[in-house]
């Protein structure tokens, strides 16, 4: 199997570590993994701004580069979201682009619906508060939300729940969104961080030592925020704990 | 707390937060309902079947929408009411006065009709002398504060027990810091009911108006809109197109996903149904568009006509439970409001779109399933192709595009970006330009992107073999 990874702009710039936590815990599994260099940005800053010919070329450069691989990896449910989902509107008429719809998964599901991982060797003695990133949860559907009456599944946590030692911290607000929102936690600052502080304070009560989550942006302003307020809580992407990555100091 | 003025989101917000904990009380107070919705939802295993039934009726209802109204206006007509039609508010609030002048009539009374808030029919009707008052207790609230509902279902839902008090000790001369719930809702009661005995007048809004019998049913849980038609002789009921439904056999599923998607209860105190006018009386129904049809012809938008007012997409909007109804300046507030305000008028209400996460919320509780925070990605599209975006928003995206294009510069410039990231002091990263600064810490920057590292360690892997 060849797999492509992919690695959202800002991931590849400010936070190489989940990068290359990925890149490993792929090759853990024995995979061939691929980082086409050519890659830069999927183009969600563009379409969320409202400017969706910005989006376009790079929609255009998107499938230009991960064209032709079996699966794409990505660990960033927004970013896949972004090209499984969004690039409907810019890209649908290059037949390119529905092959690459169906290739192209989130971390999480890709270990669980295509690899069907049961184990990790991985011993991670903490408390454990998951964030369900929205982009993930509600369009890739990688879990189910508490709107919903249906049944109740969860893969990011099915593979947290396989490390040695790990126990998960018990959140009031299971699924709320964090407020990060892309240009939204610049231009609604206010909102944003009222929202953030109110999942931190989630976290604060339920006892997480480390915060977790599939999308990196969502940990980068909540970090933000538990920096600012000196709060004791660690932030890690999940790639950087399955990895068997340790906690950063 | 006065109604908020500004047209932009992020500036009525931004002061809304201020009050930290106000924020909190109003988060917590919608939250408690949404979870009440939960429980109701899942309370019922044909809960996904209804939704989905609600909204291929109303989808089917939409495709067809002109020949269920003539069908509706035939059966109405039949039983005996009048059916007005109106393109857009001034025109419904010209018949609306046109009906009042005809009967000298000089006291009103509504109950809860959004569309009539849409169209500012209270400010008209003053002007022309005549009183109306709101009978649902959380407009009548509102009313006599001078402000805007601030939810469509829960009017008043910005408002503590001592506001209210307040607003009551001021206008019905209640006692002074007495916030007993039940002693104010009394005092309300009281002063409703001599409102009710002297109007001349009823006026209602209509949930859902039937298209095979011609009749519409009120939904309330004050059981004021069966009081303020019973004893006046005439009953105005005004309706937006989109209120209707093929079939009374379609309204059961209706009437249970309403209630329990606005407020958790398995369903209103009251679901009053008017079919035709009562004996020696006169029934007027107002049809209004307001630019409603333009939607039908938009496949982006059509979607929305399918709301039935529920708001359960408010309830459940985190950025709706922190910044409060006001910050939208809009009738309809929140997701859908997001949605149909800039439709109407983009130039006002450009912010809307953007006051969102796209978390996604929205659309999984919509009882009707509208897919709602995918239309406000699309309508942000819009209201740039409508060239309401400040350059200083466009041009930051047009110029990032251009690097993201070309990965050699993308590359350097991250390289300088981190370098000045790890290097400046701090005072030139957290200052007023840099709103991510203000009350969060930005991320460490590491000193090597991913893609430096990952060619080192290919070279290094290449040199070990
Ligand atoms: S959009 Fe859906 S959830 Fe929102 S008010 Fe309308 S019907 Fe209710």
């Amino acid at each position: 199997m060849r797999v492509a990874l992919f690695v959202p702009c800002y991931v590849d710039q400010l936070y190489p570590r989940v990068a290359m936590a990925t890149l490993d815990l792929l090759e853990q599994q024995g995979l061939d993994v691929e980082f086409p260099e050519a890659q830069t940005c999927c183009g969600q800053p563009m379409l969320n701004s409202g400017c969706d010919q910005d989006a376009l070329p790079l929609a255009d450069r998107f499938l230009d580069i991960f064209s032709g691989y079996d699966a794409i990896v990505a660990p960033s449910g927004s970013c896949v979201s972004m090209v499984k989902n969004h690039y409907a509107h810019l890209v649908h008429e290059d037949a390119r682009y529905e092959t690459i719809r169906t290739r192209i998964y989130e971390l999480c599901e890709f270990l669980v619906d295509v690899l069907k991982i049961e184990s990790l060797p991985v011993k991670f003695p903490y408390k454990v508060g998951l964030h369900s990133s929205c982009h993930g949860l509600r369009e890739l559907r990688l879990a189910s939300d508490s709107e919903l009456n249906a049944p109740s599944f969860n893969k990011p946590l099915q593979l947290l729940e396989m490390l040695d030692g790990i126990e998960i911290a018990d959140l009031k607000r299971k699924d709320e969104c964090c407020g990060f929102g892309g240009t939204f936690a610049v231009s609604e600052e206010a909102v944003s961080c009222t929202m953030g502080r109110d999942r931190v304070a989630d976290h604060l009560q339920a006892g997480t030592q480390v915060l977790t989550a599939g999308d990196m942006s969502c940990l980068m302003h909540l970090a933000g925020l538990i920096r600012r307020d000196k709060q004791p809580i660690s932030v890690m992407h999940i790639a950087e704990i399955l990895a068997g990555y340790g906690v950063p100091q | 707390m006065s109604a908020v003025k500004s047209y932009d989101h992020p500036t009525n917000a931004d002061r809304f937060n201020k009050d930290q904990s106000r924020t909190h009380w109003h988060d917590s107070a919608l939250w408690f309902i949404r979870e009440k919705r939960d429980r109701m939802a899942n309370s019922l295993p044909e809960w996904e079947t209804l939704r989905a039934c609600a909204s291929q009726i109303k989808s089917h209802t939409v495709s067809k929408l002109a020949d269920y109204l003539e069908e509706f206006e035939r059966n109405a007509t039949a039983r005996g009411a009048t059916v007005h039609w109106a393109k857009d508010a001034e025109e419904h609030n010209r018949i609306v006065l046109e009906i009042l002048q005809k009967h000298q009539a000089k006291r009103i009374v509504k109950s809860k009709s959004m569309l009539t808030e849409e169209c500012h029919l209270n400010p008209w009707l003053d002007k022309h002398g005549i009183e109306v008052v709101d009978t649902d207790l959380g407009e009548r609230i509102v009313q006599l504060r001078e402000e805007p509902p601030s939810h469509i279902v829960m009017p008043a839902i910005h408002l503590k027990k001592e506001d209210v008090s307040d607003t009551f000790h001021e206008h019905l001369q209640t006692e002074e810091g007495n916030c007993d719930p039940n002693y104010l809702t009394e005092s309300a009661r009281q002063h409703l009911r001599q409102k009710f005995v002297q109007a001349d007048v009823g006026i209602t809004g209509v949930n859902f108006a039937i298209a095979e019998t011609g009749g519409f049913v009120v939904c309330t849980n004050e059981g004021n809109a069966d009081l303020g038609v019973s004893l006046p002789k005439v009953h105005i009921a005004c309706m937006g197109i989109e209120k209707l439904i093929p079939k009374v056999d379609h309204l059961s599923i209706f009437l249970r996903l309403l209630a329990r998607s606005a407020t958790g209860q398995p369903i209103t105190t009251y679901s009053s149904h008017f079919h035709g006018p009562v004996e020696g009386g006169e029934l007027h129904i107002v049809l209004v568009d307001n630019g409603r049809s333009k939607l039908m012809d938009s496949d982006d938008f059509r979607n929305s006509l399918k709301c039935i007012r529920c708001g359960a997409c408010m309830n459940t909007c985190p950025v709706y439970r922190r910044s409060g109804g006001h910050s939208y300046a809009a009738t309809v507030p929140g997701p859908i409001g997001s949605i149909l305000n800039p439709l109407r008028d983009a130039k006002h209400h450009k912010s809307l779109p953007f006051a969102c996460t796209l978390c996604g919320s929205c659309s999984d509780v919509c009882p009707v399933k509208i897919n709602l925070h995918e239309q406000l990605l699309t309508l942000r599209s819009e209201v740039n192709r409508q060239k309401q975006l400040p350059v200083s928003k466009t041009m930051p995206m047009k110029i990032a595009s251009w690097v993201f294009q070309r990965p050699k510069l993308y590359a350097w410039l991250g390289g300088i970006g981190k370098f000045f990231l790890r290097t400046m002091p701090r005072f030139l990263i957290y200052n007023g330009l840099n709103p991510w600064g203000r009350n969060r810490e930005m991320p460490e920057s590491p000193p090597e992107s991913f893609r430096k590292q990952y060619a080192q360690r290919k070279k290094s892997q290449k040199s070990e073999r």
